[in-house]
C-alpha cells in the first residue's frame, strides 16, 4: 500500500491577513485512486489546491511526490512535476482548434509540425475515447467535451496527478457521465485525481475516498464505503448528529385574522439557472428558509421568485392575484424585496455614497420624475444609519470605503425602506460579527410579527433553525423535502439534505 | 486642518480642469496681456459685436460644450464613448439643410420655417443617438465599435440627402445662430450654450436621469436588481447625446449657411471625448460630474485657440493635443496620483524631521 503512495501533503499551514486558511492540513493521494476534497465555504478546498498548484506558497508543511520532498513555487513547477488542474471555467482558447489547444504553449521547436500534432491529438482523443476532432474548433464542442480535452490535455503533459475543481456545474447528466467514464479510464492508468465538488451524489458516485475540510482545518479522511452521507454533512456543517442544540428564540408569531393568507405563491417556477421547476408559497408573517448545501440551487429559487434570473416557466401568485414577474422592477411592485448572496457583484453600487445606495430601491419604485429632495433623502439615510447602527464616516461616503458587515446593512437599509410584504434575504449574515448577527436574526423576528413575510437562506442552520417555522429542503437544483414543527431539528436537515439510503 | 482643506481642493473633480484653464490663462497672460482685451466694434452689417480671444473661445466652444454633456452620460452609463458625433452632425446639419431648401440648392427663400428645420434636425439626431443606443443597450456591442458604423457612413449618408449638393440658405435670419443677432453684442452661441446648461441642470435635478446613470454604469447587475432597466438608460443617454448633436449642428451649419460634408465638424468626437475625460470623469463609466466635462470642453477651446495665436499651423494642432491628452492621463492615472501622494507624504515627512533636529539641537 505504502508504494502505492503518490502525493504526501503534511502540515500544510497558510495564513493570509486576518484568517489561517489552513492549519496543519493532512492530504494523501494513491495512484489510481479518485479522492474527493469535500467542504463548505472557506473551508480551504482552494487554498489547499491552490499551494499545490503553486498559486499560494505555503507558510509550513511538506509536500512529497512519489516519495521525494519537492517544492512547488509556482503553476509551472506543478506543471514540470506532473500536478495539473482543470477548472470549473475553462480556461483554453476557445478560438483555437483542439489540437491546438492540447499542445499550445509546450513546443519548444520553432515550426509546428501540424500533422504530427493532429495525428497524436486524434490518437490521444481516441485513446481517451472524447468525441472530438483534432482539428475542430474547441467552441464548437459542448462544455463537457472542452473539458475533456482539458484533462486530455493534463493527460498528455504526463501527469500523475490530475485536479478537477469543480468541473461538473456546468454539465448536464449525460455530460457528467461522459467525464466520469473518462476519470475511470484514468484512474485504471494510474492517475492519482483529486475531485472537488459540491455534488454528493458525484462524490458516492465516482470517488473512492473522501477528505473533509472545515474552517481550514482536516476532519478527517475517509474510504467512501465507510462514510454515509449522512455523517459527510454532518463532517462537512461541523454538526454532530446528536447536537439537537434547539435554540428557538422566543417570539410572538404573527396572529391576526389574515396569518393564514398566502402573501406569494409560485407552481412550477423554473429560471435559466439550471434549477428544476419547484413550487413554493409563503403565508404573511411567515419566515421560511431554503436549506441545501452550497450550490443545491437555493439561492437560484429565489432569484427566480424575484425575477433576477430569466424566469422560464410557471405560475406566480401574489396576494392571490395571478402575477407577472419578469424583471425585479415587476417584483418590487408587488412588494417582493429582495437581498443578494452576493454583495459586491449584485448588491452594492460601489462609487455611489451611501445614502444613495439607501434610498436607491425606494427611489425607483417612486419613479423617474419624482426624485427625492435632498433633505428628504438625508432623513432617510440618517434614520436607517442609526436604526441599523451602521458605521460610516457619514452619509456622503461611497459604499466601497465600508467594511462588509457595514455594505450589507447598507443594502439591508434598502430593503427596509422599501416597506416590502414580502422580503427575501439571501445569506444576511455573510461576513457579519456574532453580535450583528443576532441583531439581524431578532430584527428578522420582529418584521414578521409586524406582519411582513421574510424568506432567510443561511449557510448556516444554526440561524435558520432560529429563525425560520419551515424549511424548503434542495439537493442537487431540486427541492427534496418540507421540514416544519417537529421536525426543525439538525439532524432531520443533515438527513434530509443528505437524502439516498 | 490646513490640509484637509488642501485635500478637499485637490480631490474636486473640478480642481484639473480649473487648473487647465488658469495655467493656459497664466501663460497667455505672461505672453501677450492683450489676449484677454475684449473690443466692442461693429461687424460688416454695422451691428455692434465683441470680440477678442476670450469671446472667440466662449463662442466656438460652444458646440463642443453641448457635446460634452452629451458625451458625458454616454460614458457614465455605457462606459464607453460615441465616436459618431462628427459624422451625425454632418447628417444632422444636411437634412436641416433639405428642410430649408428643398430640391433646389439655391432657393430665393427658405421652404420652411427653421423651427420645422431644427425639430426635424433634433429628430434625425436622435434618431441616429438611437440607432446607437439599440445596437450598445440591446445587442451589446462595444460603444465605439457601434458608433463605428455612422462614424464610417455618417457623411456619405449626409451627402446622400441632399444629392450630394451643397445648399445654401439665402435667409439671413438663419445665420443669427451662428453669429450675432442684430443689436446683442454677444454671440448667439453662447446664449443656445447656456439654454442647454439650464435644460439639462433642471433635467438632472427634477429626475433620476443622474442617480440611475451612475447606477447602471457603476454597477448594472446590481442597477438591475434595484429595478431600474440598464438597457434603457443606456439607449436613452444616447438619444440623449442624439438631441445634442442636432443642437450642435444647428450652431455648425448657420456659422456658414451652408454645409461641407466631409469638412465639418471634422475631428469633435475626439474634443468630446477628450472634453468629458479633462472634466476628470473615468472613461470606463460610473460616477460624472456635467459642469467639469463643460469646463473641459472650455479648455479645449482655449488650448486651441492658444495654439492658434502662436500661429501654429491646424495640420499641426493635432499633435499639441495630443501632448495634452498624454499630459492628462499620465497626471490621473491612479499609480501615478499615488506615487505623487507618496513623494509629497516624504518630503513632509522631511521637512518634520529637520524642524525636530532644530528642535534637538
Amino acid at each position: 500500500m505504502e508504494n502505492n503512495r503518490l502525493l504526501e501533503m503534511r502540515g500544510i499551514d497558510k495564513t493570509f491577513p486576518g484568517v489561517k486558511a489552513l492549519q496543519h492540513v493532512d492530504f494523501s493521494l494513491n495512484k489510481g485512486e479518485i479522492h474527493a476534497l469535500m467542504g463548505e465555504n472557506g473551508a480551504g478546498k482552494s487554498t489547499l489546491i491552490k499551494v499545490l498548484t503553486g498559486v499560494y506558497t505555503k507558510d509550513a508543511g511538506t509536500i512529497s511526490l512519489d516519495g521525494e520532498n519537492v517544492s512547488i513555487h509556482s503553476p509551472a513547477d506543478a506543471q514540470n512535476l506532473g500536478i495539473s488542474t482543470v477548472y470549473q471555467e475553462i480556461t483554453l482558447c476557445p478560438n483555437l482548434t483542439v489540437a491546438e489547444n492540447m499542445y499550445i504553449g509546450r513546443g519548444r521547436d520553432v515550426i509546428t509540425n501540424w500533422k504530427k500534432m493532429n495525428a497524436d491529438a486524434n490518437k490521444l482523443l481516441t485513446k481517451l475515447d472524447i468525441p472530438a476532432k483534432a482539428t475542430q474548433q474547441l467552441a464548437n464542442c459542448s462544455i463537457a467535451v472542452q473539458q475533456m480535452v482539458a484533462i486530455a490535455r493534463a493527460v498528455d503533459m504526463e501527469c500523475k496527478v490530475l485536479i478537477l475543481d469543480e468541473p461538473t456545474s456546468s454539465l448536464d447528466e449525460q455530460e457528467v457521465e461522459k467525464l466520469f467514464g473518462l476519470m475511470r479510464d484514468l484512474k485504471n492508468l494510474g492517475v492519482g485525481i483529486i475531485f472537488v465538488t459540491h455534488f454528493l451524489d458525484q462524490v458516492y458516485e465516482v470517488c473512492d475516498k473522501i477528505t473533509v475540510l472545515r474552517d481550514g482545518q482536516l476532519v478527517g479522511e475517509y474510504e467512501i464505503k465507510d462514510l454515509p452521507r449522512v455523517q459527510l454533512v454532518a463532517k462537512m456543517l461541523g454538526k454532530e448528529m446528536d447536537d439537537l442544540s434547539d435554540i428557538k428564540g422566543e417570539r410572538e408569531a404573527y396572529h391576526k385574522e389574515d396569518a393564514d393568507t398566502k402573501i406569494f405563491e409560485a407552481e412550477q417556477l423554473v429560471s435559466d439557472a439550471g434549477i428544476k421547476p419547484f413550487d413554493f408559497y409563503i403565508k404573511k408573517g411567515e419566515v421560511n428558509g431554503f436549506t441545501g448545501l452550497l450550490g443545491s440551487g437555493r439561492s437560484e429559487c429565489v432569484r427566480a421568485i424575484f425575477g433576477a434570473d430569466r424566469v422560464l416557466g410557471g405560475h406566480v401568485k401574489v396576494n392571490g392575484e395571478t402575477a407577472k414577474i419578469r424583471a425585479p422592477r415587476d417584483a418590487m411592485k408587488k412588494g417582493i424585496a429582495y437581498l443578494p448572496e452576493d454583495r459586491k457583484v449584485d448588491g452594492i453600487i460601489g462609487d455611489l455614497s451611501v445614502r444613495d445606495n439607501i434610498i436607491l430601491a425606494l427611489q425607483v419604485m417612486k419613479g423617474f420624475f419624482k426624485p427625492f429632495s435632498k433633505a428628504q433623502a438625508n432623513a432617510f439615510a440618517d434614520e436607517y444609519i442609526k436604526k441599523l447602527s451602521i458605521k460610516t464616516a457619514s452619509a456622503d461616503t461611497p459604499i466601497k470605503s465600508l467594511s462588509g458587515g457595514n455594505q450589507q446593512k447598507v443594502i439591508l437599509a434598502r430593503w427596509l425602506l422599501m416597506h416590502p410584504e414580502y422580503l427575501i434575504l439571501d445569506e444576511p449574515t455573510r461576513g457579519i460579527d456574532v453580535g450583528t448577527k443576532v441583531d439581524i436574526q431578532k430584527l428578522v423576528l420582529e418584521l414578521a410579527s409586524e406582519g411582513m413575510s421574510v424568506t432567510f437562506i443561511s449557510s448556516e442552520t444554526d440561524e435558520m433553525l432560529r429563525t425560520c417555522s419551515r424549511l424548503i429542503v434542495m439537493r442537487d437544483r431540486k427541492v427534496v423535502g418540507e421540514l416544519s414543527g417537529e421536525d426543525l431539528t439538525q439532524s432531520k436537515i443533515m438527513s434530509t439534505i443528505a437524502g439516498g439510503e | 486642518m490646513n490640509r484637509s482643506i488642501f485635500k478637499k481642493i485637490t480631490g474636486n473633480q473640478l480642481f484639473i480642469p480649473i487648473m487647465a484653464l488658469l495655467l493656459l490663462a497664466v501663460i497667455n497672460l505672461i505672453v501677450d496681456p492683450g489676449f484677454f482685451k475684449v473690443n466692442l466694434g461693429t461687424n460688416n452689417a454695422g451691428n455692434p459685436v465683441l470680440s477678442g480671444y476670450l469671446i472667440t473661445i466662449l463662442d466656438y466652444g460652444s458646440e463642443l460644450a453641448i457635446l460634452a454633456i452629451g458625451m458625458t452620460l454616454v460614458t457614465a452609463a455605457s462606459g464607453g464613448q460615441d465616436i459618431s458625433v462628427g459624422a451625425t452632425i454632418a447628417i444632422a446639419g444636411s437634412a436641416m439643410l433639405r428642410v430649408l431648401c428643398g430640391t433646389n440648392p439655391r432657393p430665393d427663400a427658405i421652404q420652411a420655417p427653421i423651427i420645422v428645420a431644427f425639430l426635424v434636425a433634433c429628430l434625425v439626431g436622435m434618431l441616429c443617438g438611437a440607432f446607437n443606443g439599440a445596437l450598445v443597450s440591446v445587442f451589446k456591442i462595444q460603444p465605439m465599435i457601434a458608433t463605428l458604423v455612422l462614424f464610417t457612413a455618417g457623411r456619405s449618408i449626409a451627402a446622400w440627402i441632399n444629392v450630394n449638393k451643397l445648399p445654401i440658405v439665402p435667409d439671413p435670419k438663419f445665420a443669427y445662430f451662428g453669429g450675432f443677432i442684430p443689436g446683442i453684442p454677444i454671440p448667439t452661441t453662447v446664449f443656445i450654450v447656456i439654454a442647454c446648461i439650464i435644460v439639462i441642470t433642471l433635467v438632472l435635478k427634477f429626475t433620476n436621469l443622474g442617480l440611475y446613470t451612475q447606477a447602471v454604469g457603476i454597477n448594472e447587475k446590481s442597477a438591475r436588481l434595484n429595478g431600474i432597466n440598464p438597457t434603457f438608460i443606456k439607449f436613452l443617454a444616447f438619444v440623449i447625446l442624439g438631441l445634442c448633436v442636432a443642437v450642435a449642428a444647428l450652431i455648425k451649419v448657420s456659422r456658414l449657411s451652408t454645409i461641407n460634408y466631409s469638412v465639418i465638424a471634422k475631428d469633435i468626437e475626439m474634443d468630446a471625448i477628450l472634453a468629458v475625460a479633462l472634466g476628470g470623469n473615468a472613461l470606463s463609466g460610473g460616477k460624472f460630474n456635467m459642469w467639469a466635462s463643460i469646463l473641459g470642453a472650455y479648455v479645449i477651446q482655449f488650448l486651441t485657440t492658444t495654439l492658434y495665436k502662436f500661429n501654429v499651423q491646424s495640420d499641426a494642432l493635432a499633435a499639441y493635443k495630443a501632448v495634452v491628452v498624454i499630459l492628462l492621463v499620465f497626471f490621473s492615472a491612479p499609480k501615478v496620483r499615488e506615487y505623487i501622494g507618496d513623494f509629497f507624504k516624504k518630503l513632509k515627512a522631511g521637512k518634520a524631521e529637520k524642524k525636530e533636529n532644530k528642535g534637538e539641537a
